[in-house]
């Protein structure tokens, strides 16, 4: 009963600040009423903002409009500059899960090797601290010039800024095992290939998808970017070409859709993490 | 029937002290072990109990000597071997058929899932869990967790079962209520026990033999007395049996004073490979017992 009355109550406020901030932004942009007397052909070539006062601004009834006719046809194609935002996040998405697959493919494995040896995780060590830091963005021209393909290079950056947190967690979770649970392989001479799968895994997918779930995120903040200087397609592309066109409001559309992906990226990853998770 | 079903032969173990030296935990340690005996070792913390128990189990191995099982140096873990540990170490995430069966899969690779699950419930309705199969560790109480600890050593029918105090994190009562289960399992199967623990009572109502370990570091085995109880005995009634007191008080007397002065006063008839063997007996006690209760035997 209190549960869900706090849940109601946390609805009502969300809803409140929602209507609240649309309304301050539809007020903040609607403009003042005619400004200064001039010819009518003149104002037209002016426009509405020197004329009526209107920012330049679009507001949020203008936005909603935009979405509205984005979700009607979010698939059409009609050349390079003129894709539906629907095909535009396809681009983005695949370019994410197949960056992010591939980054899954050598960090759990490295982990593993990693986290069981204590050679390697001392000899990898100094690497892995030098190329955490950096920024993914600052492969790019190195993926340019060895790859020599945009839609490549930016899969590749997302590899790379997937790799480290998986990485890292991957090797924490399995060096940090409890010894006991080793200790009942051991003691039922379990071999080391279903060690790794039936106690050292499970024990450890906790921590390994916790840092999947950072991974997925940071790819997607990433995307965004790589796409922005590389081109061509994605969402990143999208939101730099209409800021080319002058579109503020396709702008405004593409950072609620990007949002959007993101939390259900996260979500899904968070739905993962509480399937591995156990009690003890 | 070998009277050295289990030979321990002179082992050593040693560590990194952390002053960068080495700690001898226990020296040239001997005793051994008949088949279907139910040994129990007892020590204050730090004499290397553990340690032996893991030597024995293959987790751990000596410096130096051997322990030796069925007329093989035990060089590692071995399923002949199960441990009942004093954590229980269940896998969290399986549950409490799927710890067992974890177990007996293991053992007999090649049985068939149904066969891993029948044998899996049988040794759970052995220890009383019946109906709690599906249940994932984290629901069950303490003693629960230990039971099916219990059955996931007993499941894959050890030839040796090793037991690290296996009911030292268990309330009073649940603690006796698994003794007496434990002990009616092993008289059923004439099971091989070497267990440690702290507790006085529990190793009188449970062991045929006690090893008795001196303080650590460089701990020694000061004597291995034979408990007089008959091997029917009934947890209710021990204490009226005329011999109870008398190792009791014995086994007491050594945990309080002898195991620190055993060192500082080696009788001139030790021998390290044939520690003696004390049966305590019922006889007029002077007041505070004290060793000469014990009558030498061996």
């Amino acid at each position: 009963m209190r549960q869900t009355s706090l849940r109601l109550r946390a609805g009502i406020v969300s809803l409140t600040i929602l209507l609240v901030f649309g309304l301050a932004w539809h007020i903040g942009v609607s403009g003042s009423g005619p400004t200064q007397q001039m010819d009518p052909e003149y104002a037209k070539l002016m426009g509405q903002t020197a004329v009526q006062g209107k920012s330049a601004m679009p507001g949020p009834l203008d936005v909603l409009a935009k979405i509205w006719s984005h979700l009607k046809e979010p698939f059409y194609d009609r050349g390079p500059n003129d894709k539906g935002i629907g095909i535009q996040l396809a681009y983005s998405i695949g370019r994410v899960l197949l960056g992010y697959g591939l980054a899954m493919l050598v960090a759990l494995p490295l982990g593993f090797l990693i986290g069981m040896s204590p050679l390697m995780a001392r000899a990898l060590d100094p690497f892995i601290q030098i190329m955490k830091p950096v920024s993914p963005l600052a492969w790019m021209p190195l993926a340019l010039y060895t790859i020599k393909d945009s839609s490549i290079s930016s899969i590749f950056v997302i590899f790379i800024c997937s790799l480290w947190p998986m990485l890292i967690n991957t090797a924490f979770g399995v060096s940090s095992v409890r010894k006991e649970w080793l200790n009942v392989a051991r003691t039922l001479e379990v071999g080391p290939i279903r060690r790794a799968f039936t106690v050292i895994l499970p024990a450890a997918a906790p921590t390994i998808v916790t840092g999947m779930r950072i991974s997925i995120g940071i790819a997607w903040l990433v995307i965004v970017a790589a796409e922005m200087l590389v081109g061509g397609t994605g969402i990143g592309y999208f939101v730099w070409n209409e800021w080319n066109n002058l579109s503020i409001t396709n702008v405004i559309t593409s950072i609620l859709v990007i949002g959007l992906v993101g939390m259900i990226l996260d979500q899904a990853l968070a739905r993962v993490a509480r399937a591995v998770s156990f009690p003890e | 029937m070998s009277a050295k079903f289990i030979s321990i032969e002179g082992i050593t173990r040693r560590f990194e002290a952390p002053d960068g030296g080495m700690t001898t935990v226990f020296e040239d340690i001997w005793f051994a072990i008949a088949r279907g005996e139910f040994v129990c070792m007892i020590g204050h913390s730090g004499c290397g109990k553990t340690t032996v128990l893991n030597i024995l189990s293959g987790l751990d191995l000596p410096d130096d000597g051997a322990a030796i099982v069925d007329g093989k140096a035990i060089e590692g873990p071995s399923l002949d071997r199960a441990v009942i540990f004093q954590s229980h170490a269940l896998l969290p995430w399986r549950t409490v058929l799927g710890n067992v069966a974890y177990a007996i899969s293991s053992r007999w690779p090649k049985w068939s899932r149904s066969q891993v699950e029948e044998q899996a419930k049988r040794f759970i309705e052995k220890v009383g869990l019946k109906g709690a199969e599906t249940k994932k560790p984290a629901q069950l109480s303490g003693g629960m967790k230990q039971r099916v600890g219990i059955a996931r050593a007993l499941s894959i029918e050890p030839k040796i079962l090793l037991m690290d105090e296996p009911f030292s994190a268990l309330d009073a009562l649940t603690r006796g209520t698994l003794q007496d289960e434990v002990r009616r399992i092993c008289l059923e199967t004439g099971q091989t026990v070497f267990m440690i623990t702290h507790d006085v009572d529990e190793a009188i109502y449970l062991a045929d033999k006690i090893v008795l370990m001196t303080n650590g570091p460089e701990a020694m085995v000061a004597e291995i007395v034979e408990n007089p109880l008959p091997k029917e005995r009934d947890r209710n009634q021990i204490h009226r049996h005329p011999a109870f007191y008398a190792i009791r008080n014995h086994l007491i007397d050594f945990l309080v004073s002898r195991s620190k002065t055993f060192k500082s006063e080696i009788p001139a008839d030790y021998d390290r490979r044939k520690p003696p063997v004390v049966l305590p007996q019922n006889q007029p006690q002077p007041l505070p017992p004290s060793h000469e209760a014990g009558r030498k035997v061996a």
